[in-house]
């Protein structure tokens, strides 16, 4: 079990007030993470004491400055279980890990008529680099339907595998129905056909304990914000003979092993795909983030979220004309995305912000999955290690005066 | 903050008087918000002087899209098609009396984007309509 009054004292954030005096409740983790104090001194400690450019410096600064932003890559390796650091690639977020792919692997690998296979639940950033490698290449996309109750559906995915894809990219969990995707399964089938498999994991990364070996993934993306880090900063892993294959993706400073006036030859992982000075601070932020996830537990949070996710649901069901999107809490982590009947989305956040309550509201970068649901947009509470029954107490309050100022 | 919801917002997103489609029409444009789907159509009906004589707006959005069109459209009847095109983002605050932060300010200004766009013939709605 948590502590959670010895957590919330780590979030210096969650102490402030909105400037209507009220405490701010912040149920908009999913979109990004509070930062804790840990995260925050690694980055400060950085610039006030070890700030340098990295790898080719000599002197004292360069070394420390070096020895922190490789050791972080290290510890971020071990925290997913990746075989070796040299599979850990730092890019700025998740959209561009997979953009990486896309442009690297993909455009190396697929020509015109070539299937990708994605699902309905996706996340812009897992749609448009396909997009645009259709509309370069004529690769084809082809998409696992999402049933009512916000599941993939798994038979209709073993019929798309007969088409034998060349890759198979899905998010291990939604952003938006919260639904976690039986990754495991989803890419021992993919390997079955033929396929590779990436993995969106901007949201399991941070919700529970991802072991990128014991799911076989080939590419897992995910972003340093979402769990307790930076901004700016992100994760590709794929595994190093797929990476070793690889194009580089941009040119310049620190990818090169050598370069002449006119050719150059390609650093070795993971530098090759880390072109000019990169995010340092940050990447430090990211080590610390992950430092300090692995001292609470990954298990504990994810045990937390859920029972945090359980009441939530069952409070905003008693809501009258809440309708919530998504599979049960067994199936899902901490999201709840709902409608309030007759009220739009942006009304019921900014009056909610009135209450100083964070929730979001729109198409949450999931376009195609509302148009499915036949809605323009929803509302989204989502819950992470800091969040108490306390503020789920309060957003149900929230709604119903929500329901009052309209009624 | 309390006042983005004012009595007056709430009564115009509930009761609008100007809801509808016109036709015939002179006029009639339509565009989203992409951040939040929202969707507004405006129809007018211009006399011969270039003075608005009718106008309605249909679509879907929040209170704040959906009131400041109501009461945009209440304010450009009998008014020029030029004096429509001096129209500003301090025109729709002014409308509403209240203050916006930028995304909300998106909402209040997509029935003004659209409004100018039509009033123009403009293929598309730019934001530098509403600046
Ligand atoms: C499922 C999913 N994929 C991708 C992303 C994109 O993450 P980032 O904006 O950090 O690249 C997000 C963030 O909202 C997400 O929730």
């Amino acid at each position: 079990m948590l502590n959670i009054e010895q957590i919330r004292k780590d979030f210096p954030i969650l102490e402030r007030e909105t400037s209507n005096g009220k405490r701010v409740i912040y149920l908009d983790s999913t979109a990004t993470s509070q930062k804790p104090i840990q995260v925050i001194e690694a980055m400060n400690d950085y610039y006030r004491r070890s700030n340098a450019n990295i790898h080719r410096g000599v002197h004292t600064l360069a070394e420390e400055a070096t020895t922190l932003y490789e050791g972080a890559r290290e510890r971020i390796a071990k925290f997913i279980n990746a075989a070796s650091s040299r599979e850990v690639i730092y890019t700025r977020n998740t959209t561009e890990s997979i953009n990486l792919v896309a442009y690297s692997w993909a455009r190396t690998n697929l020509k015109a008529g070539d299937l990708v296979v994605l699902t309905e639940m996706e996340h812009h950033s897992n749609l448009v680099p396909w997009h645009m490698l259709q509309a370069e290449r004529g690769i084809e996309l082809e998409f696992i339907p999402v049933t009512e109750n916000g599941l993939l559906d798994l038979t209709a995915y073993a019929a798309l595998l007969t088409r034998s894809p060349k890759l198979v990219s899905f998010a291990h969990m939604s952003n938006v129905l919260g639904t976690i995707n039986p990754a495991r399964e989803i890419i021992r089938m993919a390997h079955e056909a033929g396929a590779l498999a990436l993995v969106d994991g901007a949201q399991s990364v941070p919700h529970l304990n991802v072991d990128v070996r014991e799911l076989d993934a080939d590419f897992y993306a995910f972003s340093a914000h979402k769990m307790c880090g930076p901004t700016g900063i992100g994760a590709l892993y794929g595994k190093s003979s797929l990476l070793e294959a690889m194009p580089p993706f941009l040119g310049g400073g620190d990818m090169i092993k050598e370069v002449k006036l006119r050719s150059f030859r390609a650093n070795s992982l993971p530098h090759k795909f880390e072109a000019g000075t990169p995010a340092i601070a940050e990447a430090i932020g990211f080590g610390a983030a992950v430092d300090y996830l692995k001292a609470i537990g990954m298990d504990n949070i994810a045990a937390h979220e859920h029972e945090i996710t359980e009441y939530a649901l069952e409070r905003l069901e008693e809501i009258p004309g809440v309708k919530l999107f998504g599979p049960d809490a067994n199936h899902k982590g901490g999201v709840a995305a709902f409608t309030l009947e007759g009220i739009h989305p942006h009304d019921v956040a900014q009056i909610l912000d009135q209450d100083g309550i964070a929730v979001r509201a729109g198409h949450h970068c999931a376009q195609p999955l509302h148009e499915k649901f036949g809605i323009p947009a929803t509302s989204r509470a989502s819950f992470y290690l800091y969040s108490t029954k306390d503020e789920v107490d309060l957003l149900v309050n929230g709604l119903y005066k929500v329901k009052k100022m309209f009624g | 903050m309390d006042d983005l919801y004012r009595e007056v917002i709430i009564e115009h997103y509930k009761n609008p008087s100007y809801r509808g489609k016109l036709d015939p029409h002179d006029i009639s444009f339509a565009d989203n918000n992409p951040l939040c789907g929202d969707h507004i159509q405006i129809d007018l009906r211009v006399n011969a002087d270039g003075v608005v004589t009718d106008a309605r707006f249909d679509g879907h959005g929040c209170a704040i899209s959906q009131a400041s069109a109501d009461l945009l459209l209440e304010s450009i009847i009998g008014k020029s098609l030029e004096e429509v095109k001096k129209l500003n983002k301090d025109s729709v605050l002014e409308l509403l009396g209240i203050d916006l932060g930028p995304v909300r300010l998106k909402c209040a200004l997509l029935s003004l984007k659209v409004l100018k766009a039509g009033v123009y013939g403009l293929g598309e709605a730019s934001d530098d309509l509403v600046e």
